[in-house]
């Protein structure tokens, strides 16, 4: 049973246990195919963003700046929905702005990473600092109210699903699949957790630290542009503070999915798992009419619980 | 000037006595700058209405700002200090309208700082007993705080206030109208700021304790292995800036003749930022609180006055950003060239 002493073992725990706890407490509605598809529709958007939290933080940095990339992207990509007048379900130009999207989100990101790795600002300020300046370029934008009447198609990816799967799901599965590969399977990877472990012993091994960086942080970007996409298209409109409580609950799931804040250990398998529970305990919560304060609270709690946990558990073991 | 901090004066070894690239400098020079476009683009800006309408918007901010600057000299972050002053004065409006409602302001204050005290020491706890990450702490207690204090006490704002409140909130130190016929006033709480101010400087640059704080941020183990306790002073600066957010909330809520238990939240990104901008590093031993101060002055003009120079007021969060990244790229490009020349 050595895998339970693990933070991913002891997650695996939590989720499977307030899966049972929540369906034991409500079982007609918990697992009814409702809830399970709206869960299931409900969670990939800040799960991705989590996504991108983590893998800022296996570099020892962190990324402030998801959801003001997440809704800068979605402004850029609504706005210029917004103002295509030819007919139709509007394909082409969905595909296209989508695309403008992902771009808005790389070069943010790629910001994020020149400041970082260039000019030597502590991720946490820089992103901090990044995280005002798209969320306020947004608001230039829209000049504050949200920006609706997309096309038809622009809908599809947040509200559809594939052979009943959720469309959301299938993307969240794709990219913590891709992830994970790219952090535990290739060269890369293996970089930015040296990296995070030990930022001068990994310049002595010759490594490029500034390119590393930069491309950490444009994918970091990137994934907030998917993840403001999927906003945009669950709410069909796009504005500069949608998603603003998602931040904290992005890092919560990041550091509760067993990432080391501080850099160097963390798995994505964890991260996911983080979700899940967080999701079985927002979800079975909302069922049983507990109000979102009450969430927020047990949310707080929760984080503070399993990092001592962690902390302890890994003392031990020194 | 002169009384550097010990982890301050081994990365100032070259500097010369007076340094130009200061952050206090710039943020001054910027200060300078954003007054004399705006006095330039309306010449009543310069003004005494304006002056007090500073002082009176600094005072929260600035309180809360002392507090987070002393945890950042410290090594550490709090984000959770908003939550706390909600819960002080949501909570303590509350007690007072149910049990006391003749009680005068003072009562009130205690309770309030009590409190802060408090949720500061339960930061405290799982920081320097457990020696968990601060940032992770308090991103959760940031949430604990606010939902116990939302699911417990209460929702609905409070516009009617205890007396004691009241009595505060009209408790004026000056008031008058200038040459033009525009009215002014400034409250005393002003100089309660003032006073947070002087007590902080005299713990940080006048006794051990001080010394203590500044040496655990510069470095942790130097500093045990002189015999300081670390765990002992982290308790201190988590329970003292629970006490100050404590003090800022009360008189957020009776500034502002209304305790809403949704307010202040929010703020306390905009808080660590100004106090970035004034040269406190995130990396622990540095910071001054003339600093901290110029910091929340210039973030309080760009929140009110942006658009008297011109600049529309959606593009208050840019400039702000923009001003972040520019008080904390400067000195972190200088000490990375330093580094690499050192390398």
């Amino acid at each position: 049973m050595t895998w339970l002493r693990t933070p991913e073992g002891r997650l695996a725990v939590i989720a499977v246990a307030v899966f049972i706890l929540m369906a034991m407490v409500n079982p007609e509605r918990f697992l009814s195919v409702q809830n399970l598809t709206s869960m299931a529709f409900q969670f990939p958007e800040f799960a991705i963003l989590a996504l991108a939290v983590a893998v800022a933080m296996l570099t020892g940095g962190i990324d402030l700046s998801v959801v003001g990339t997440a809704n800068l992207s979605a402004v850029i990509a609504a706005t210029v929905m917004a103002n295509y007048t030819g007919g139709g379900d509007g394909v082409g130009i969905v595909i296209a702005a989508s695309g403008l999207a992902l771009v808005v989100g790389l070069v943010a990101g790629l910001f994020n990473g020149v400041l970082v790795a260039t000019f030597g600002l502590p991720p946490i300020l820089a992103t901090l600092g990044t995280g005002l300046i798209y969320t306020g370029l947004a608001l230039v934008i829209t000049g504050g109210p949200a920006v609706l009447g997309l096309p038809p198609a622009a809908a599809w990816i947040g509200n559809s699903t594939v052979l009943g799967v959720p469309a959301p799901l299938i993307v969240f599965g794709l990219l913590a699949a891709g992830i994970g590969w790219l952090m535990m399977r290739t060269s890369f990877g293996l970089k930015t957790r040296m990296f995070g472990a030990n930022p001068l012993a990994a310049r002595y091994a010759a490594m490029d630290t500034g390119k590393v960086l930069l491309k950490l942080y444009a994918l970091c970007g990137t994934l907030s542009a998917v993840a403001g996409l999927i906003i945009m298209s669950r709410a069909n409109s796009a504005k500069a503070d949608y998603g603003s409580s998602y931040l904290l609950l992005a890092v919560l799931i990041a550091v509760l999915g067993g990432v080391n804040p501080y850099g160097g250990y963390g798995r994505i398998i964890g991260v996911v798992l983080a979700v899940l529970s967080m999701q079985f305990l927002s979800s079975g919560l909302n069922l049983m009419g507990v109000t979102n304060f009450a969430r927020e609270m047990i949310w707080g709690a929760l984080l503070i619980t399993v990092m001592l946990i962690n902390t302890l558990a890994s003392r031990r073991t020194l | 000037m002169g009384f550097y901090p010990i982890a301050h004066g081994c990365k100032a070894r070259a500097m010369k006595s007076f340094d130009w690239t200061r952050n206090e400098v710039l943020v001054f020079g910027v200060i300078l700058a954003f007054c004399a476009l705006a006095a330039a683009s309306d010449p009543n800006f310069l003004s005494i209405p304006t002056l007090t309408d500073l002082m009176r918007n600094s005072i929260v901010l600035g309180i809360f700002a002392v507090g987070a600057m002393v945890v950042l000299v410290s090594g550490g972050i709090d984000v959770s200090f908003t939550a706390v002053a909600a819960f002080a004065m949501y909570a303590t409006t509350v007690l007072l309208r149910d049990v006391a409602p003749e009680m005068g302001w003072p009562v009130a204050f205690l309770v309030a700082i009590a409190i802060g005290a408090a949720l500061g020491a339960f930061n405290g706890v799982f920081i320097a007993l457990f020696g968990l990450p601060t940032l992770i702490v308090t991103l959760g207690t940031l949430s604990l705080f606010r939902g116990a204090l939302l699911t417990f006490i209460g929702t609905a704002q409070i516009s009617n206030l205890p007396s004691g409140m009241r009595d505060f909130s009209r408790w004026m130190m000056l008031r008058g109208t200038d040459a033009d016929g525009n009215f002014y006033s400034l409250h005393w709480a002003f100089v309660f700021l003032v006073v947070v101010v002087i007590f902080t400087w005299f713990i940080l640059n006048r006794t051990m304790l001080g010394r203590a704080i500044y040496a655990i941020g510069g470095a942790p183990e130097s500093a045990r292995r002189i015999g300081i306790d670390v765990k002992k002073t982290q308790m201190f600066i988590y329970v003292y800036v629970g006490a100050l957010a404590g003090l800022a909330g009360i008189m957020h809520g009776s500034l502002a003749r209304i305790s809403n238990p949704q307010d202040l939240v929010g703020l306390e990104l905009s808080v660590i930022a100004a106090v970035v901008l004034g040269g406190a590093r995130l990396t622990g031993g540095i910071g001054t609180l003339t600093g901290t101060l110029l910091g929340v002055a210039l973030i309080v003009l760009v929140r009110n006055s942006l658009i008297v120079i011109g600049v529309p007021s959606v593009w208050q969060s840019v400039v702000i950003g923009a001003l972040i990244l520019l008080g904390t790229g400067l000195p972190a490009y200088q000490s990375l060239r330093a580094q690499r020349r050192a390398a």
